[in-house]
């Protein structure tokens, strides 16, 4: 859709590349922060590039206490959402577009209004409800909250991509001798993945992002506490060590990183799909 | 229609029957708790068993209703999270038209950029910003001059300041879906228009506009009930609220009379408040949507 004439368009492929610099520009100053010698990190003359690349603060950061042990808990918590979440969403998003039965206008408008609640103002009763069944400084507080914080979302979105299968192409199954479980997970399930992908998105970052649960949760026991917490062990207000805590962000970025990068195409053919519908 | 070959009843609710299970538990029944507590009396004597939970009726209401702070947190939190709205979506939307215009490898190095900002945890960003606007080590105040200038002291700078993390890592979401929509349209019939010579700003208002309406609403409800909860950037950027409470929202406010003075009844109230307010903007969606003719 080339609609600009060509002076137009290298200006404006100038600005995209700027705003680009711009948007990318904390990721840099964070990485470059944490391999910054000390001595230069605190230089009041902050210069955009080192000349002494240190492992100082990626030491500091892993030479404390249990730091793997909270990355290993991230890992669990956010991979334990995104696919306990997906495996849920996937069967209640077949059961709301591929059946007709009784209130299921009324379910998808519920797992509509579902997605609006604010779940930070749900802290205070989870809080008394993980006391009871004995889950306050489990990892299973910040899991079990999370996959249903992420489901209305992912079922909404995985809806279109359910729809999006053609029917003929069950019943062809069906006559084929498929059972209907055979169907859901052999041929459905592979079909609705890209979807799955897209929607994971969302999920990962919500369960790897959460600070105020684990902060609410994870009280006592700090071996079951997460990254967000451990980074903030360098982060004091009055006198924060940004090495440390550069080093920590961006131990605690690259994954995400790493998962987004993978998932680009599918990310955004994904949205396409799912707000197309 | 779908139902053609599904008349069992009972097949729909066993594939449901996770989903529902989940939402009961941990969604519908905390809802319900929230209310009952932001009814009784519960403080840390009734926590720790000390005391009996004692009916309260609309007593947590009242002494919310009555104190200027709730009323001073509450306009804060709407007016930032409406400026939150606006910008990210004003951010989103330019680059997303911005992205159609380019080639490849200016719209391929903005998409990465914006993807890393997306990816970025909140606790992460919060402190990265904090580490650029920093009085003394920086680079943001050198490069405009602004000398040892701190952002976070006073409260209209300090809430600019989380306010730009805010639209940095959620302009994102809107960039990738608005291009996302804007590709799903055939290229055909723009250049037609085009060529009918149809102006930018008409093809853009007659023909874009209304096929992006959907989208555009889903990501406007979306920043909505993001924006209106920020927790993590606030706390941790305003170092839990700013100096003297200046940088309270909704959600911070809560936490501290619920976790901090350990005003549980007091904070569920503050919830009940929140709840409503973004159920109410749900109904205006859920009204949006009907009138856009979804099939729900």
């Amino acid at each position: 859709m080339n609609l600009l004439r060509r002076p137009w368009r290298t200006a404006a492929e100038a600005a995209t590349l700027l705003i680009a610099v711009v948007v990318a520009f904390p990721l840099y100053w964070m990485v470059l922060g944490a391999f910054k010698p000390a001595g230069e990190i605190e230089s009041t003359e902050p210069r955009p590039w080192t000349l002494a690349p240190s492992l100082d603060s990626f030491r500091r950061v892993f030479g404390q206490q249990d730091f793997g042990r909270y990355f290993v808990n991230s890992l669990v918590v956010a991979c334990s959402v995104v696919i306990i979440s997906a495996l849920i969403a996937f069967l209640a998003a077949t059961a709301v577009t591929r059946f007709r039965f009784r209130f299921r206008t009324t379910l998808l408008i519920m797992f509509l209004v579902a997605q609006m609640v604010p779940v930070e103002a749900l802290t205070i009763p989870l809080f008394f409800q993980m006391r009871d069944f004995g889950l306050l400084n489990t990892l299973g507080s910040l899991i079990l909250p999370h996959i249903a914080f992420s489901l209305p979302f992912a079922i909404w979105m995985l809806r279109g991509f359910v729809k999006a299968v053609p029917e003929a192409l069950e019943e062809a199954a069906y006559i084929d001798g498929a059972s209907r479980a055979r169907f859901l997970w052999q041929i459905l399930f592979p079909l609705v993945l890209p979807g799955l992908v897209a929607t994971s998105v969302f999920s990962f970052i919500s369960a790897w992002n959460d600070f105020l649960f684990a902060k609410s949760f994870i009280i006592s026991d700090t071996s079951q506490s997460t990254l967000p917490m451990a980074l903030l062990v360098f982060y004091k207000p009055d006198e924060p060590d940004w090495g440390g805590v550069m080093a920590a962000s961006t131990v605690m970025t690259i994954p995400v990183l790493v998962f987004f990068v993978l998932v680009q195409r599918r990310l955004v053919s994904g949205l396409g799909g799912a707000v197309k519908d | 229609m779908t139902s053609v070959t599904h008349r069992t009843t009972w097949t729909p609710w066993l594939y449901l029957a996770p989903a529902l299970v989940v939402l009961a538990g941990l969604l519908v029944y905390p809802i319900y708790q929230l209310g009952l507590i932001s009814f009784f009396q519960y403080t840390q004597a009734q926590v720790s068993g000390g005391e009996a939970t004692t009916f309260e009726g609309f007593s947590n209401y009242s002494a919310l209703f009555s104190d200027p702070e709730f009323w001073r947190v509450l306009l804060a939190t709407v007016l930032f999270a409406a400026a939150c709205v606006v910008c990210t979506l004003a951010v989103g939307c330019a680059l997303a038209v911005l992205l159609t215009r380019v080639r490849a490898v200016p719209r391929l190095a903005l998409m990465l950029a914006a993807l890393g900002a997306w990816a970025t945890p909140a606790v992460t960003g919060s402190t990265v910003w904090l580490f650029l606007f920093d009085p003394d080590f920086g680079p943001v105040n050198r490069l405009f001059g602004l000398g040892d200038h701190s952002w976070t002291y006073g409260r209209l700078s300090a809430f600019f300041l989380v306010l730009l993390e805010v639209v940095w890592c959620s302009f994102p979401f809107v960039m990738v879906t608005v291009y996302a929509g804007i590709r799903a349209v055939p290229s055909e019939v723009l250049e037609a228009a085009a060529l009918d010579g149809a102006s930018q700003w008409r093809i853009w208002r007659s023909m874009l506009a209304p096929m992006l309406r959907p989208i555009l609403t889903v990501v406007t409800i979306q920043s909505v009930i993001w924006d209106f909860k920020v927790f993590t950037q606030i706390y941790v950027m305003t170092n839990g609220g700013g100096i003297a409470g200046q940088n309270l929202v909704l959600n911070v406010y809560a936490y501290q009379q619920a976790f901090a003075s350990s005003q549980y009844s007091l904070g569920s109230a503050i919830g009940v408040v929140m709840l409503l307010i973004l159920l109410a903007v749900t109904l205006v969606y859920l009204r949006l949507l009907r009138w856009q003719g979804e099939d729900l």
